[in-house]
C-alpha cells in the first residue's frame, strides 16, 4: 500500500471535494465539515462517475409523512440514477438484492431502520499529516 | 386439465341484485321514496352490461333475469360441482357510481343488509364483502364497523377505479378500521366513472374498459406501496380481485427500479416492493391472462417468486373460463392446495368463525 | 508523481463495447429557448413571452412533479460551455456518441410543440423543432437522426408537417408522446397515422406528454415515482387503444415504437387483450386478427429503462416472448435513469441476439445502411 500525498489541508476546505487519478484509479477526496473521506469514483451499480453526485442527508421515517433527516452532508447521491452512498462506510441504501453472490463487506450502522444492500462504494483511506492530505493506496 | 380439490375457498362470487326496487326494503321511509318519486333507475355500471359475453358464462346465463341473481344457480353452478367450503360475495352493483355521499351510503346500507337475508343466511358456506360508501371516510367507517360484528363479513370491498388513488392517506381511517377488525381490503375491477376509465383518457369501446382493469390495478399497487399504507398497517391484507395478476413481475421490476432511485421520495417504503407485495397483497385466480400452455403459466409462477399470491376464485358467473377448468393447466398438486385453500386462510382470518349475528 | 490533479472529472469511458450501436433514444436539448427563434416567425417570438406555451398542466413552467435530478438529467451532463445536459453536441459526443461507438443515434425532442393547447403554437414550434434538429444535429454529425415531431391534437397540421419532411433523410421517424387529449387509437390521431405510412416513417410513442387526463384511472397520485411507473400503464392503455380502434387494420404499412416505457408488460397485456377479445369480438368487426398478432408484426420496443429483474433467466424469458427481432437498444441520454450500453444486457445472450438488441434491429426499422 502507497501513500500519496494528494494536496495541503488548505487547498480542500470544508464543503469541497477534489478529484484525482492514482494509479489510473478515479478518485475523489472530500471535506466534509472538516473530516476528509475518499472514494473510488465509479458507481458499483453502472459504473458512473459517483462522486460528481450532490451530498445530502438520509432521509428515514418511522411513520409514513414523518422523515428523519440525518447524517447531513454525509449521503453521495449517484449523479445517474439517484443511488445514495454513505460517504463513510460506502454503504448503499435500498435494497437491488441483485449480484448476491458478491460478498461485499456489510457494516451495520444503528439508528437507522433502512434496509441496506449488498451494493458498497469503495471507499479510501485518508489522513491528515503535517497539514498535508494523504491517501493510502 | 388441473383438478380442483374439495374444501376450497371461492373467493370471488357474485350475487347480483335484481333491480334497484329489490333494496327498497332494506332502505329509510326516505329513501325509499326518493327512489320510486324520482324514478331512479337501476345501477347497472358499464364495467359489465348484463349481456356482455364477460359478464355470465353462456351456460350460465339464465333464461330470465341477471346472470348470478339466484342462489340456486349460483349453488348448482359454483358452489357444488367445485366443492367449495367457502364462497366469498363481492356484490358489484353500482352503488359506488352515485356522487352523493348520503345516497352512496343508504344504498351501501342496503345492499349490505340485503346480502347478509337473502345469501348468507341461505347458505352456510356463503361470507360476504362490505360495500363502503368511499365518498365519505365517516361514512365508510361507520358503515364497517356496524356490519363487522357479523363475522360472516370476512372483507370490505373497493373498487379499482374511483375518485382518487387508493393510498392517499384520506382513505386511511377504512384501513385502520379494516385491519382493527381482522378484515381485508378487496379492491375488485370496476370503476366508478369519476375518472376516464384509463390513464389516457376514454377509449371507445367496452372491451378497451375490461383491458384496462390490469393498468388501474397497477396504478392501485403503486400507490398503496409509496404511499406507506402497508408501515402504517403492516398487518392489513388486500386482495387485488378480478385482477389479473401476470402483469405482477414486470410490474415489480420497474417500480423497484425506480425505487431505488428516488427512494429519499417516500423513505417510509424501507422494503422493496416485492417483500411488501408478499407479505400485504394477494390477487384471485381468475382471470387467467396466460396462454393454455402450463409451461408458460409455471414461468410465469416462477417470476412471481411466490406461490403464496393467488385466492383461488371462479368469478362467477362472469365467463373467465369453460367447463370445470376453473385451474390452469400444468399446477402441481401443492401449488392447487396453497391457492384453493391454504392461501385464502391465511389471508381471510374470519373465514372459520362460526358464529354468526349476535 | 503519479497523482494528477484536475477540476472536473472526465467523461465516464465506456467500459464494455467496442462495436457499434444504435442508441434510439438520446433527447436533445436547446442551450436557451432563443435557439429556436430563427425558424420561428415573429408573432410567436412576442406572444411565448407574453402567455408561455400553455400547456396541458398548471405550472407555467416545470413539471408539477419535481424530477428526480435537474432536469430529469445526470448531472454529470453538463455541457462545459454551459446549458442545460443535452445542449451540446460537442460534449454529447464526446461524451456519448464518441466512447460508446454510436453509429445510429434517433433524436427524440420532447421539450416542443406537443401537449400544449394552442394548436397554431403547437403547429409553429413542432415545424420549428424540426428545422432546428437539422441545423443544430443532423447536418453536423451524420450519426445523429431526427424525428418529426408534430402538433399531435391537430391530425390535419400534423399530417401536412409530416408530408413536409417526407422523403428527407435528415429524419427517421414520427414522434408522438403517450399521453394526449385521448387514447391514442381515437380517429382524430389517424391523419398522422396515415401520412406516416405513406412517408414509409415509423412512429415513435414516448412516454409522458400532457393531455388533461389524470395518470391514473383513480384521478392524480402523490409522488414522482407514481409518475414515472405509471407511465408503463398509460402506454399499455395507449397500446390498447391503438390495436382495439383498428390503427393497424386500417394502416397495415404502419410500424410504431415504444419507447422509454418499459416492454416487460407487453406479454402479460397482449394475452389479457387476446383472452377478452375472444369473448368480445363481436364489439370490434374491425379487427382482423387477434390483437396479440397485430403488436407483434407492428410493434418494436426500446430498451430503456431496461426491464431489471433478479433473476436473468426471467429477463430472457421475456424477451423471447417478444422476440429478440423487436428490440431497440436506447440509453436515454442525457436523462438520469440512463441505461449505460456494457451494462445493460446480461451475459448468456447469443452474438446473433446481441448484434439485433444492439444495432441490427436499428439499423433495418429506421432504414439505415
Amino acid at each position: 500500500m502507497a501513500r500519496h500525498v494528494i494536496a495541503p489541508v488548505d487547498e480542500l476546505p470544508p464543503g469541497s471535494r477534489k478529484f484525482l487519478e492514482i494509479d489510473g484509479r478515479p478518485i475523489a477526496i472530500f471535506n466534509v465539515k472538516g473530516e476528509f473521506f475518499g472514494l473510488l469514483n465509479r458507481c458499483p451499480h453502472q459504473g458512473a462517475a459517483l462522486c460528481e453526485g450532490p451530498l445530502i442527508g438520509l432521509a428515514s421515517s418511522s411513520d409514513p409523512g414523518e422523515i428523519e433527516y440525518t447524517k447531513l452532508g454525509e449521503i453521495l447521491r449517484c449523479p445517474w440514477h439517484g443511488w445514495e452512498f454513505d460517504i463513510r462506510t460506502g454503504q448503499s441504501y435500498c435494497d437491488p438484492r441483485r449480484f448476491r453472490v458478491r460478498a461485499y463487506p456489510v457494516n451495520v450502522e444503528p439508528g437507522t431502520n433502512l434496509v441496506k444492500g449488498p451494493y458498497v462504494a469503495e471507499t479510501i483511506k485518508v489522513a491528515v499529516e503535517s497539514d498535508y492530505v494523504v491517501v493510502e493506496l | 386439465m388441473t383438478s380442483p380439490i374439495a374444501g376450497g375457498v371461492d373467493c370471488d362470487l357474485h350475487p347480483a341484485v335484481p333491480h334497484l326496487t329489490s333494496l327498497l326494503p332494506y332502505m329509510s321511509d326516505y329513501w325509499r321514496d326518493q327512489v320510486t318519486t324520482r324514478g331512479m333507475t337501476d345501477l347497472v355500471s358499464q364495467s359489465y352490461p348484463t349481456n356482455s359475453p364477460i359478464s355470465a358464462r353462456p351456460d350460465w346465463r339464465p333464461a330470465q333475469g341477471k346472470p348470478g341473481s339466484s342462489l340456486a344457480d349460483l349453488q348448482r353452478q359454483a358452489l357444488d360441482p367445485f366443492g367449495t367450503a367457502y364462497g366469498i360475495c363481492n356484490p358489484l352493483y353500482g352503488v359506488q357510481m352515485v356522487f352523493s355521499e348520503d345516497m352512496a351510503n343508504a344504498f351501501c346500507r342496503a345492499l349490505n343488509d340485503w346480502l347478509v337475508k337473502e345469501w348468507l343466511d341461505k347458505d352456510d358456506r356463503l361470507r360476504g364483502s362490505i360495500v363502503i360508501p368511499a365518498q365519505s371516510i365517516e361514512k365508510a367507517v361507520a358503515e364497517i364497523e356496524r356490519c363487522a360484528a357479523d363475522k360472516r363479513f370476512v372483507q370490505v370491498l373497493m373498487l379499482v377505479m374511483g375518485d382518487m388513488p387508493l393510498g392517499k392517506r384520506h382513505y386511511w381511517p377504512i384501513y385502520a378500521a379494516a385491519e382493527r377488525l381482522g378484515l381485508p381490503i378487496g379492491i375488485h375491477a370496476g370503476s366508478a366513472y369519476h375518472n376516464p376509465p384509463t390513464s389516457v383518457g376514454w377509449g371507445s369501446y367496452h372491451i378497451e374498459d375490461y383491458v384496462a382493469q390490469a393498468q388501474a390495478f397497477q396504478t392501485q399497487l403503486t400507490s398503496l406501496i409509496v404511499e406507506g399504507v402497508f408501515a402504517r398497517h403492516p398487518n392489513l391484507k388486500m386482495v387485488m380481485l378480478e385482477s389479473g395478476f401476470t402483469w405482477l413481475p414486470p410490474f415489480l421490476w420497474r417500480l423497484h427500479k425506480f425505487w431505488r432511485g428516488v427512494r429519499m421520495e417516500t423513505p417510509w417504503v424501507d422494503r422493496a416492493p416485492l417483500e411488501i407485495v408478499r407479505s400485504n397483497i394477494r390477487f384471485s385466480l381468475q382471470p387467467v391472462d396466460a396462454p393454455p400452455e402450463g409451461d408458460t403459466l409455471n414461468r410465469l409462477f416462477d417470476h412471481m417468486q411466490s406461490d403464496e399470491l393467488i385466492l383461488f376464485s371462479t368469478d362467477y358467473p362472469h365467463w373467465q373460463f369453460d367447463g370445470d377448468e376453473v385451474l390452469p393447466n400444468g399446477l402441481s398438486t401443492d401449488l392447487v392446495r396453497k391457492i384453493m385453500i391454504d392461501n385464502p386462510h391465511a389471508t381471510y382470518p374470519r373465514l372459520t368463525v362460526k358464529e354468526t349475528t349476535p | 508523481m503519479n497523482v494528477q490533479l484536475r477540476d472536473r472529472p472526465q467523461a465516464a469511458a465506456s467500459t464494455g463495447i467496442k462495436t457499434a450501436i444504435a442508441d434510439c433514444d438520446i433527447h436533445p436539448a436547446r442551450a436557451t429557448n432563443d435557439e429556436l427563434h430563427p425558424f420561428l416567425a415573429k408573432r410567436w417570438h412576442a406572444h411565448l413571452e407574453t402567455f408561455g406555451v400553455h400547456p396541458y398542466q398548471g405550472m407555467m413552467g416545470g413539471p408539477p412533479y419535481p424530477k428526480a435530478q435537474p432536469n430529469a438529467s445526470r448531472r454529470d451532463a453538463y455541457p462545459p460551455e454551459g446549458g442545460p445536459q443535452g445542449s451540446s453536441l460537442s460534449f454529447m459526443q464526446k461524451q456519448l456518441l464518441d466512447p460508446n461507438n454510436v453509429a445510429l443515434g434517433v433524436l427524440n425532442p420532447l421539450n416542443t410543440g406537443q401537449g400544449i393547447r394552442n394548436q397554431d403554437l403547437a403547429a409553429a414550434i413542432c415545424s420549428a423543432i424540426n428545422d432546428w434538429q437539422i441545423e443544430k444535429w443532423t447536418s453536423k454529425d451524420s450519426r445523429l437522426k431526427g424525428s418529426v415531431v408534430v402538433a399531435n391534437e391537430d391530425g390535419v397540421s400534423a399530417a401536412a408537417e409530416i408530408r413536409r419532411r417526407a422523403g428527407d433523410k435528415n429524419f427517421v421517424q414520427v414522434l408522438l408522446l403517450s399521453r394526449n387529449v385521448e387514447p391514442l387509437g381515437q380517429r382524430r390521431y389517424w391523419p398522422i397515422y396515415e401520412a406516416a405510412q405513406e412517408a414509409g416513417l415509423p412512429v415513435g410513442v414516448h412516454a409522458f406528454g400532457f393531455g388533461g387526463n389524470p395518470i391514473t384511472a383513480s384521478g392524480w397520485p402523490s409522488y414522482y415515482i407514481e409518475e414515472m411507473v405509471g407511465h408503463s400503464q398509460c402506454q399499455q392503455s395507449a397500446l390498447a387503444s391503438l390495436v382495439l380502434e383498428g390503427v393497424f387494420a386500417r394502416f397495415p404499412k404502419l410500424k410504431m415504437v415504444m419507447v422509454e416505457a418499459g416492454f416487460g408488460w407487453a406479454p402479460s397485456l397482449a394475452w389479457r387483450l387476446d383472452k377478452v377479445f375472444s369473448k368480445l369480438h363481436a364489439e370490434v368487426p374491425h379487427l382482423k386478427r387477434k390483437p396479440s398478432e397485430y403488436i407483434r408484426d407492428h410493434i418494436w420496443w426500446t430498451t430503456q429503462p431496461m426491464e431489471d429483474p433478479e433473476s436473468r433467466d426471467h429477463l430472457f424469458q421475456v424477451i423471447e416472448w417478444i422476440g429478440w427481432d423487436k428490440l431497440l437498444f436506447a440509453t436515454d441520454y442525457p436523462h438520469w435513469d440512463y441505461d449505460e450500453p456494457s451494462r445493460v444486457l446480461p451475459a448468456g445472450v447469443s452474438d446473433a441476439n446481441r448484434q439485433a438488441f444492439y444495432l441490427d434491429n436499428a439499423k433495418q426499422l429506421y432504414g439505415i445502411g
